[in-house]
């Protein structure tokens, strides 16, 4: 077992009882809410759980990054950082930061406000050693070796248990609003505005979120009266639960045929990919060389399987 | 001078060796065989240049140097180094300033640079696949008739090419607004170093798995080859504006910067030069850059005409109420083009001051952007040496400039002291190791400065799920001791191997 030089090696008292928490043997995962508790699998029996630590360590509004624990809810830190003016790239569905961090949940809007993937600067986790790892750094960029947040990111806690993330936010802009109309095609939306922060259909309907200073947003709302009846409405539509992850061009023909594969209705975000529908997208295959990384990855981080086991991160071979 | 005698030096002495030898070679055979004669290079004059790239050092040692042109001739070279255990350095036009391309342990150079086309623009999905050896300007300049451009742009951007943006998750001006290479990266058709051709990423929302295309961009080249990439395209923004404001002092322009940013505007741009550095810059090539003062920021905001003003009346009015002696608009595209000019070869108007530059790259939060800065002038000064800066003050990314003579006995010495000293003033501050040249081999020592040995292993861990046999560009980014390749060994050259 190597052992941290004492500067570098985190004296949190906080992380050190997660740490501990999360011991050295035996199958182990973390709750949250448990908004997205099924996705990626069920979790294996007698898999002991615990929760993570949580609360808001730090917001730097200047440097334009905040220092949170896991086991925060997204809610909460939002709220905080709205007094501020701030928000960050994670969704507004519920749950918790390190759980949608661990699903790599986009948030609806992710056009105005950035991929989860690459919202994440640095993180802390526990791994199955029961230590504690730092990869990344604090500063908006950052390039110092090899770039574990990405890995951990959508990794459902298979290869690390998230216990610190330093995130980073975004002023939100003065002005928000959204726009719905019958008829019109997300494609000549895509194509007619400069930056939507979202442009979500059902097959019929079509509803847009402006942002910006409030001339831009009305000579926006101006533009989108051109190519059709839209109307300010007060927000997005009711999302169904599933998501679905599509390519953006097959949202553009989903609109066009009105129908997912396997699914009767839905909301999709157009210039994104993601579906919004009733039923859960079937198991996705993944390229069998990429299985192979996979699964060293997973052995070696994880070489006795106990970090949430039963879960696996998309697909299977 | 200072290059071309090293290079003159490694040449003559590389020539030195046994033709026959080369020729009998069964691995070069073998890439003969799987290329063509006319791309497997294996003249002195072709390793000699490519040990090295654009970074100060030394130490390279090239093997023979591949000119593939398609997935299938990267997978077959990549397949007989495997089976010949030899080590292979992926490289694409060698500007890289860490020395991540320069090959130890004798390796095949696979060269990038004849996989330069542009396969197709598809805006449905909002991307473009690229062969890797295309370079960076060339294809914003390709999306400029439809209207979108590639947003990491590089002060390199006229030579560097796109797969080695992604080997070193490259940055630029523009991305503090647009975010870096690995934000501009959708999936990518990588070589794994057994020879398999794999897709990591994909173009849909949330591809299925860990997400490798995310683990492999700023991997310096250690994880594969890549072959293909679907990068994300940004549409032009309809208006920009560029200001120039003037300072009496550094930390004036640092604090407007920071000023800005607290305000809740992202610009497009925020870059900083201080005197030294606008005079040379003034000199070469005469932007209407203001010759007296003390620091000058240049600031970009983009996207639609009433907000673009605002912001740009706004940053004027931080930059006021923070000491700007001066505040200009560019009053055409001409000027601004003029302005971002200057800037952009600021690194090559250094030759008329000095021979040699060692350009250092650190981030700093930007609270800690004056502190740090005044430290490098500090730590110049006690080592007699003549030290610029300029930077991507946006994201805090200094890049301290230390000018000297490598025919002066000892400079060097003293020039990576020096250096040494500015990456720890930065570490202190609370920044870290690089914001975009990478690791590489410059780094190295320092990364235990920054990192756990936790931390390390746990890097290391990665590298081997790509590269258990740590045959693709070994000998970078991890430390000895921590690295699954030990680098001294890769100075020497293996037994049995031709050098």
């Amino acid at each position: 077992m190597s052992t941290a030089p004492a500067a570098l090696a985190t004296n949190d008292p906080v992380l050190l009882g997660f740490a501990e928490e999360v011991g050295t043997d035996g199958p182990v995962a973390v709750a949250g809410r448990r908004t997205r508790w099924t996705t990626g699998g069920t979790l294996a029996p007698d898999t002991r759980v615990i929760a993570a630590p949580s609360g808001i360590v730090e917001h730097l509004p200047d440097e334009m990054t905040v220092t949170v624990r896991a086991g925060t809810t997204v809610a909460d830190l939002h709220a905080e950082l709205a007094a501020a003016g701030q928000r960050t790239a994670l969704p507004d569905r519920g749950g918790t930061v390190g759980g949608a961090l661990a699903v790599g949940e986009n948030d609806l809007r992710a056009l105005g406000r950035e991929r989860v993937r690459t919202a994440l600067l640095q993180v802390r986790y526990v791994s199955a050693e029961g230590r504690i790892v730092t990869s990344g750094g604090p500063t908006v960029k950052n390039v110092s070796g090899f770039d574990l947040p990405r890995l951990m990111v959508g990794s459902l806690g298979t290869l690390g248990l998230l216990g610190e993330v330093i995130l980073r936010t975004n002023p939100i802009p003065p002005v928000s609003r959204w726009y719905a109309a019958a008829g019109a095609h997300p494609r000549a939306v895509l194509e007619t505005l400069l930056a939507p922060s979202a442009v979500l259909t059902n097959g019929e309907t079509v509803w847009v979120e402006l942002e910006g200073h409030a001339p831009d947003v009305d000579a926006e709302a101006a533009r989108l009266a051109s190519i059709g009846s839209f109307a300010e409405v007060a927000g997005p539509p009711e999302l169904p639960v599933h998501r679905w992850s599509l390519t953006p061009a097959e949202v553009l023909s989903l609109h066009d045929t009105g129908h997912v594969i396997g699914a009767s209705d839905f909301v999709a975000v157009a210039g994104l990919g993601l579906v919004f529908s009733h039923e859960p997208q079937p198991p996705r295959s993944v390229d069998p060389g990429v299985a192979i990384i996979a699964e060293r990855l997973k052995q070696n981080f994880d070489p006795t399987g106990r970090l949430n086991p039963g879960r696996m991160a998309g697909g299977t071979a | 001078m200072y290059r071309y005698a090293k290079l003159k030096n490694r040449v003559t002495r590389t020539l030195g060796i046994d033709a026959a030898e080369v020729e009998s070679d069964p691995f070069v055979a073998e890439l003969v065989d799987a290329l063509s004669p006319d791309r497997v290079k294996q003249d002195g004059a072709h390793r000699a240049l490519l040990s090295h790239d654009a970074s100060v050092f030394d130490g390279g040692n090239s093997g023979p140097v591949v000119f593939p042109e398609t997935t299938e001739e990267v997978a077959a070279v990549t397949r007989a180094a495997a089976t010949h255990g030899r080590n292979v350095v992926p490289r694409g036009a060698g500007t890289g300033l860490a020395g991540g391309a320069i090959p130890l342990g004798v390796p095949v150079v696979v060269a990038v640079t004849r996989m330069n086309e542009i396969h197709e623009i598809d805006t449905d999905n909002g991307i473009a696949w690229v062969g890797p050896g295309v370079v960076n300007l060339d294809l914003t300049k390709h999306l400029a008739p439809i209207g979108y451009h590639f947003a990491p742009d590089p002060s390199s951007q006229q030579v560097c090419t796109i797969g080695g943006n992604v080997a070193n998750n490259s940055g630029g001006p523009h991305c503090l607004a647009y975010g870096v290479t690995n934000a501009h990266i959708v999936a990518m058709e990588v070589v794994l170093p057994s020879g398999d051709v794999v897709m990591l990423g994909g173009l849909d929302a949330e591809p299925a798995g860990y997400d490798l295309r995310g683990a492999f961009v700023g991997s310096e080249g250690t994880l594969g080859i890549t072959t293909k990439i679907a990068v994300r395209i940004t549409k032009n923004r309809p208006e920009v504006r560029t200001l120039l404001l003037s300072f009496e002092s550094v930390t004036d322009a640092a604090n407007t910067v920071s000023g800005i940013i607290a305000a809740g505007i992202v610009p497009a741009a925020l870059e900083v030069m201080d005197q030294r550095i606008t005079v040379a810059v003034e000199n070469y090539v005469n932007a209407g850059y203001p010759r007296d003062a003390a620091a000058v920021l240049l600031a970009e905001v983009d996207g639609l005409a009433d907000g673009v003003d605002l912001d740009a009346d706004r940053i004027a009015e931080i930059g006021r109420a923070n000491g700007a002696t001066a505040v200009k608009l560019a009053g055409s595209d001409t000027e601004r083009a003029l302005l971002w000019k200057g800037r952009k070869t600021a690194f090559g108007a250094i030759a008329q001051l000095a021979p040699d530059y060692y350009l250092h790259d650190t981030v700093v939060p930007r609270s800690k952007l004056a502190e740090v800065l005044t430290k490098t002038y500090e730590i110049a000064d006690r080592y007699d040496l003549t030290i610029m800066n300029v930077f991507h003050a946006g994201d805090g990314n200094l890049h301290p400039l230390i000018l000297f003579d490598a025919r002066d006995e000892g400079v060097l010495e003293k020039v990576h002291a020096a250096g040494g000293e500015i990456i720890t003033a930065s570490l202190d501050a609370g920044g870290v190791l690089s914001g975009e040249h990478g690791i590489g081999v410059e780094k190295q020592k320092f990364m235990d400065r920054m990192f756990s040995s936790d931390d390390l292993d746990h890097q290391n861990r990665l590298r081997q799920a790509f590269d258990p046999g740590c045959r693709t560009n070994p000998g970078k980014v991890i430390p000895t001791g921590h690295s699954c390749a030990d680098i001294q060994s890769l100075r020497s050259v293996p037994k049995e191997v031709w050098a």
